[in-house]
């Protein structure tokens, strides 16, 4: 089961099921990328834990401006690919990264050994599974991204503050509170502080880890509803064991099992007329 | 062959068996109770004892004399002074130096068996016989550096002992907080030192601080080493002022002073005949053990304000 059954043409073929708006957009020079455009595309992605081959030849275009989502039982590998896009995996020892994610527009690799992961991170943010603000206040969990880049005007660091707290949804509940512990927050509300927090810097794509699988019912319906706002700014890739969530919030769906990509399209078709028979089983319930 | 029938679930024998059952278990609460008893009882004696048979010298004079011949105008001045000068050696060094080496086998070391063997080394230092070390500091600071019998030499030397255990806190209180946190921060694009300064330092500063005071707390009680290296048990003046009126107004000369320290003045009195002497030395344990106490409270605090501030 070596071969790729799914490539970037599939996805290509599927876009435009949507007139492309202009986009509210923070940063100048993204603008002008058309919406669809491929924004990051993994080319023969193979990832390595020690000799242990997690990932196996992944070839899959993640459009601009669209929310691209990673379904797939547990232990495919959807995370493991997510956190090859941020270089997470650069963290722990004795990993390896094969073939290429290359970025749009500067078209270059991602994972290439001389690209360092901490200019790969500035640009590409993510949201974890569990909310992880730091013990500090809101207005410093959101601004901390801007303060490793060097921004110590204070009233350039309150106006992007309130502009990301505003797109993750989060201003009307925290501004009277910007200086309490971001811990006081709910789940809900924390998780929504982590999306301002990554938003804060303008990444150009946001990694979305399985935010809601620590959230109930009420926040996940308020995340899932961010989610699909932030298209408008951002590049969304997002990992979920829910298959609803996946329908809900996402363009497209590429489903994982063991460590390779089974089949990718158009979330409607994937989810009414998958072509495969892998892809099938998972969504009906079979097995996962 | 019969198979062993399995207990009745009938209303009497279940209560039967719970009541043996709970009786097991009350046994172990008087036993337990027991135990703690006889250490806190121990303690209790020993640290009355010795208020008592120091009662008469609870007085300031004993506090603001030097010790002297005669037992009744004998005090502790130079000693709290010393221990008190020596401790501030003690944490100048030990604590930068623990918590950075700390903080590079904690984050930035590779796991290899390189690091493997300096952890298994480090913790086995915190078991080294404190004497051992006074040999070291004797040979090392007092003749090759020739830094003499001074505070200095006692400070480095108790700092060396107490090293250990300020590197094996800190790893500890580093290696509590979150992989989550930290990958919070790697995720916006932080260097792993702006990760070390900005998050992982801030909220292990409890756990360092408790630490350091635990270290210092066994350091202010160490005699051997600092016999070894030869402190005086008869010093009748004060190390120079620390600070002085004329610029620069601050003066380092106290650390090549000689000195002497609480413990060692305690076991100068207690081995003199004149048993008027072991009153004074009573009175000198107790005050260095309620020095100690204090130390321990202090850390039990700081740790209580910081897990209250940061809860994951």
């Amino acid at each position: 089961m070596e071969t790729t059954m799914s490539t970037a043409a599939d996805s290509a073929t599927t876009g435009g099921h949507e007139a492309p708006r202009i986009a509210i957009n923070m940063d100048g020079h993204r603008e002008t990328a058309p919406r669809n455009a491929a924004k990051a595309r993994a080319e023969g992605l193979s990832f390595h834990y020690g000799a242990h081959r997690a990932l196996k030849d992944i070839n899959l275009e993640i459009p601009e401006r669209m929310v691209t989502a990673l379904i797939g039982p547990s232990g495919c590998g959807k995370s493991t690919f997510l956190r090859c896009f941020n270089r997470m995996h650069d963290l722990t020892p004795n990993t390896r990264y094969d073939g290429a994610i290359h970025f749009y527009p500067d078209d270059f690799n991602l994972v290439a050994k001389d690209v360092d992961p901490i200019e790969v991170r500035m640009r590409i943010g993510m949201v974890f599974q569990k909310p992880n603000p730091f013990p500090k206040s809101i207005f410093e969990n959101v601004a901390y991204g801007l303060r490793l880049r060097g921004v110590s005007n204070r009233a350039l660091l309150e106006e992007q503050v309130e502009a990301a707290l505003r797109s993750a949804a989060l201003w009307e509940e925290a501004k009277d509170r910007l200086q309490a512990s971001a811990l006081t927050l709910s789940g809900g509300q924390q998780q929504r502080l982590c999306i301002a927090r990554a938003l804060a810097t303008r990444p150009e794509i946001l990694l979305f880890d399985e935010p809601t699988s620590a959230l109930d019912p009420i926040a996940t319906a308020k995340i899932e509803e961010l989610i699909a706002q932030l298209r408008d700014q951002v590049t969304v890739l997002i990992v979920t064991h829910n298959m609803q969530q996946a329908a809900r919030v996402s363009d497209f769906t590429a489903f994982m099992y063991l460590g390779e990509l089974v089949e990718v399209g158009d979330t409607s078709r994937i989810f009414t007329n998958p072509s495969k028979k892998a892809t099938e089983d998972y969504i009906t319930g079979r097995y996962g | 062959m019969a198979t062993p029938a399995l207990p009745s679930n009938d209303l009497q024998t279940v209560r039967r068996d719970v009541a043996s059952r709970k009786v097991r278990d009350q046994l172990f609460v008087v036993v337990g109770l027991l135990a703690l008893f006889a250490c806190l009882f121990s303690l209790l004696v020993l640290f009355s004892k010795l208020v008592m048979d120091g009662s008469d010298r609870f007085t300031w004079e004993f506090v603001s004399s030097f010790p002297s011949r005669r037992a009744a105008q004998a005090g502790i001045l130079a000693a709290w002074v010393g221990s008190s000068l020596v401790m501030l050696v003690t944490a100048c060094t030990a604590v930068p130096v623990g918590v950075m080496a700390a903080i590079y086998l904690e984050e930035y070391a590779p796991k290899n068996w390189f690091t493997g063997v300096i952890e298994i080394n480090v913790t086995n230092l915190a078991g080294v016989p404190s004497i051992v070390y006074g040999l070291l500091a004797l040979g090392l600071f007092v003749y090759k550096f020739d830094l003499g019998q001074s505070i200095v030499t006692a400070g480095l030397t108790l700092a060396l002992l107490i090293l250990p255990v300020v590197i094996v806190a800190t790893r500890e209180s580093l290696r509590s907080v979150p992989r989550a946190i930290r990958e919070a921060a790697y995720g916006l694009g932080a260097t792993r030192w702006e990760v070390t300064k900005d998050h992982v330092l801030p909220y292990s500063t409890g756990g360092i601080l408790t630490g350091m005071i635990l270290g210092l707390s066994r350091a202010i009680g160490e005699t051997a080493p600092l016999i070894t290296i030869g402190a005086l048990a008869f010093i009748a003046f004060l190390p120079t002022p620390p600070l002085t009126d004329v610029a620069p107004y601050v003066s380092f000369t106290w650390l090549t002073d000689p000195f002497t320290v609480m413990p060692i003045q305690m076991f100068n009195w207690v081995s003199r005949p004149d048993p008027a002497f072991q009153s004074n030395a009573a009175a000198a344990g107790a005050i260095l053990l309620g020095m100690t106490l204090l130390m321990n409270a202090v850390a039990i605090y700081i740790r209580y304000r910081f897990r209250k501030s940061i809860n994951w």
